[in-house]
């Protein structure tokens, strides 16, 4: 099976109903992507198939074949990618970081200038214990919106 | 009865070398049950396997017989008691004679999951005669102590390693030692390295919560609503051993009172054991649930009287002089009013309580306090330590403290490079690994910053004073490395009586108000918080944006407590043991929060700090509760799901 992840192509031996979230940590050494719940409700696994969140607990391997697969690992190679790990840092977008991974790729998706509403909305399927997401909502508007650097986030 | 091929590895309490109950405070709880078990998640038998797929299905393989006999749950039938505490201020008669007027009221909260995103998880690794644990855990040397126990190892045949961990909040607190115990036990019999990582279901199953309470409250007052009495009850439910319900009780107890002035309070407080997993440590450890009912408690004295919320508990808040509960002489930083104030004035509260009465809207607050560090002669007792080494380009800290999120590496450091005067690159911080850091206590009761905080400080001087004209690197350069090492002691004064249960509880306390805007939704009762306020009063923030963090983080723990955070228990078992039926909050459900922080320093904090980490989650639920009740909802007992608001519709 072949996938292509973080921009190299992978050959893979394994089962086509393996977690997409178990070959990229156990196959691939990709252990930045996490496991939150099991069940694709809280999104620490998420990742990119072919620019789209998905979680990759629930995603047989099978799914991916052929596709490009962006785990946080290769997060820098998106768009927005390192803008988004910038933020996170300055911000205080991260506390224990668990939930990190999946926050910046379900984020990366969006478009420059999106609304608070839109930031809530990518993040809708991913949870945070720590920060009760305040300043995950100020990390990600920092990243969309570079104008506004130096400035305090107006998002809440 | 088992049935299993030799790949696989099983252990029972006939594999435990030394003693089968997992140290901590007491020895009630066997690590592997022998012929007893209390509650339905209580483990037997430990089975390994090379492939974790072989592992899937097991039970089926294993028979276990029962005998049964009734389980109880209810805490008040409980036939053994884990701790009972008593505290007496005054004369309550006395005070009960004083007043014009006498307020009853029971208020109930139920179990809260930590719910750290990562899992609770271990990695033994078996040596000649020794054992290493790897884990996601918030307190090494519980760990290290547990398994000496266990394994009837010397300290230094045990070494416990703390690696990157995704949360705790409390549920890394005493359960890490429960699973290293386990893997520690198959590793020995294997052989070799024991990888167990619990899966979001056996995590919620297993693992400890917050004690639901049951508090009633019995408060005389003069007309013009000044407290003359204050008689409280608190009962805890420990679940099925004791584990740290003794001290949670002490907290909570302490804290029922609330930060008011009372000269003749009874509380009387038992934590009782009933047959659930035992429940444990969790951010706020008792304060969370006594001082949600007298927070709910002062809102229905406040309408019962007919004063506004605000001037009741401005007429009744603790000032610098005060003394609490356990007769406790409040310092300058004493911050009741100043927070209830900023608070007030920030959300307005005075113009949207009156222009939001009779609408779908309400608004309502909280004044809360909590105190930091561990409880009475608690710190006297642990005797941290803290290390902080010499080395080429600065200084290297050494302490027990885990970084859990919550920033303890990025602040310890600030403290020691301000305090060393060197920029912050200069310092290093240590892994937590027990062969290197001495023990800082546990990471646990707001005492990292204030405690071991002020161990860093005292050492970062003394290193100063011996570096004398030189710059560490030159020091380094010219006589080598060498180690400074402090070890608590209690501030000049403090005292603190364990028989009487009175004096000096805390060396600190941080304070801090709440005020929660929302909307109920008349037909589905669903609750939408529109806007949250906190301030709060914590001597020094070393780090604002972090300060603001654990704030905001706690507070949407505490709305969660509140709202949608129920563990459904059926015979004795969490039936919505998975995070599509236990509802945290998501970032759909995120109110905009406004945070304010007051410093009024505290003198035998670093740089003035207090603590933060646990108080914001004390606030939130009364403050909920209570604007729900200015929506005409009476609710007494949490969370406030839809189908209890219905009920409570007046």
């Amino acid at each position: 099976m072949k996938l292509i992840v973080n921009g190299r192509a992978r050959h893979l031996d394994a089962h086509p109903m393996k977690r997409l979230l178990d070959v990229l940590r156990e196959d691939c050494g990709l252990t930045g992507t996490k496991e939150g719940c099991g069940e694709g409700e809280c999104g620490a696994c998420t990742v990119l198939i072919d620019g789209v969140a998905v979680d990759s607990c629930i995603t047989p391997v099978a799914h991916a074949e052929g596709r490009k697969v962006i785990t946080i690992e290769g997060a820098a190679r998106t768009r927005t990618g390192k803008a988004l790990q910038n933020a996170f840092v300055e911000h205080g977008g991260a506390q224990c970081g668990i939930c990190t991974p999946g926050m910046i790729l379900a984020a990366a998706p969006l478009k420059p200038g999106a609304t608070l509403h839109d930031i809530k909305t990518a993040l809708a399927g991913n949870l945070c214990r720590c920060t009760g997401y305040p300043a995950i909502f100020r990390s990600v508007d920092a990243a969309l919106h570079p104008r506004r650097k130096g400035k305090r986030a107006r998002a809440r | 009865r088992i049935n299993l091929s030799s790949a696989f590895i099983a252990a029972d309490h006939s594999d435990i070398p030394g003693q089968n109950y997992v140290a901590l405070i007491e020895a009630d709880q066997p690590c592997l049950a022998v012929d007893e078990v209390r509650h339905v998640a209580e483990p037997i038998l430990l089975i390994a396997h090379a492939d974790k797929q072989a592992l899937i299905g097991i039970d089926a393989k294993v028979t276990i017989d029962y005998a049964s006999e009734k389980p109880n749950y209810d805490p008040e039938k409980a036939s053994l008691c884990f701790k009972t505490i008593a505290i007496d201020k005054g004369e309550i008669d006395r005070g009960f004679r004083d007043a014009d007027v006498v307020v009853e009221g029971e208020y109930r909260t139920g179990h809260q999951e930590q719910l750290y995103i990562e899992t609770n998880g271990v990695i033994a690794v078996p040596g000649d005669g020794q054992m290493t644990v790897y884990g996601s855990l918030q307190c090494p040397y519980y760990v290290h102590k547990a398994l000496m126990v266990l394994l009837n190892l010397p300290p230094d045949k045990v070494r416990v390693v703390q690696t990157e961990t995704g949360g705790g909040f409390g549920g890394k607190e005493e359960y890490p030692s429960m699973l290293a115990c386990h893997a520690a036990i198959l590793a020995r019999k294997a052989g070799r390295p024991v990888k167990m990582i619990y899966d979001r279901v056996e995590d919620l199953v297993a693992t400890t919560k917050r004690h639901p309470s049951i508090v009633r409250h019995r408060t005389g007052l003069t007309r013009d609503g000044r407290l003359t009495a204050m008689d409280i009850d608190v009962v805890m439910d420990g679940g099925a051993y004791a584990t740290l319900s003794a001290v949670v009780l002490s907290r909570g107890v302490i804290h029922a009172s609330g930060p008011y002035r009372c000269d003749h309070i009874r509380i009387r407080g038992r934590a009782m054991m009933t047959n659930t997993p035992p429940n444990g440590a969790f951010r706020g450890f008792g304060a969370p649930q006594t001082q949600f009912a007298i927070e709910a408690h002062m809102d229905r004295i406040a309408d019962h009287l007919g004063i506004d919320p605000v001037t009741l508990r401005e007429r009744n808040a603790l000032k610098p002089g005060d003394t609490t509960a356990t007769g406790q002489k409040l310092g300058k930083d004493t911050s009741a009013l100043p927070v209830l104030r900023e608070a007030v004035r920030r959300s307005q509260f005075k113009k949207k309580r009156r222009t939001l009465k009779g609408t779908s809207r309400g608004i309502g607050l909280s004044l809360f306090f909590h105190g930091s560090g561990f409880t009475g002669g608690g710190e006297v007792k642990l005797a941290s330590k803290a290390s902080l080494e010499l080395t080429a380009t600065g200084a290297r800290i050494l302490v027990g403290s885990t970084e859990i999120g919550q920033g303890t590496r990025t602040m310890h450091a600030q403290i020691v490079a301000d305090a060393l005067g060197v920029p912050f690159d200069a310092i290093d911080v240590h892994g937590v690994d027990t062969a290197f850091v001495p023990d800082s206590g546990p990471t646990v009761a707001s005492r990292t910053c204030m405690i071991v905080g002020k161990l860093l400080e005292r050492c970062a001087r003394d290193m100063k004073k011996k570096l004398g004209e030189l710059t560490p690197s030159q020091y380094f350069r010219k006589h080598g490395a060498f180690t400074v090492t402090a070890q608590y002691e209690p501030p000049p004064g403090l005292l603190w009586d364990d028989d009487r249960y009175a004096g000096d509880a805390y060396g600190s306390y941080a304070w801090s108000c709440n005020v929660v805007e929302l909307e109920v939704d008349p037909v589905t009762f669903e609750v939408v918080p529109i806007n949250v306020t906190a301030v709060a009063e914590i001597g020094k923030a070393i780090h604002p944006m972090m300060a603001i963090g654990q704030i905001e983080g706690g507070t949407a723990q505490g709305i969660g407590y509140a709202l949608t955070e129920e563990v459904v228990m059926k015979d004795g078992r969490m039936a919505n043991a998975q995070l599509t039926n236990y509802i945290i909050p998501t970032p759909m459900d995120a109110a905009p929060m406004d945070i304010g922080i007051l410093e009024r320093p505290y003198v035998h904090g670093p740089f003035g700090a207090k603590g933060v980490g646990e108080m914001p989650i004390d606030g939130p639920a009364p403050a909920v509760i209570n604007a729900l009740r200015h929506c005409g909802y009476d609710v007494r007992s949490i969370p406030a799901t839809p189908e209890r608001l219905m009920k409570a519709r007046a």
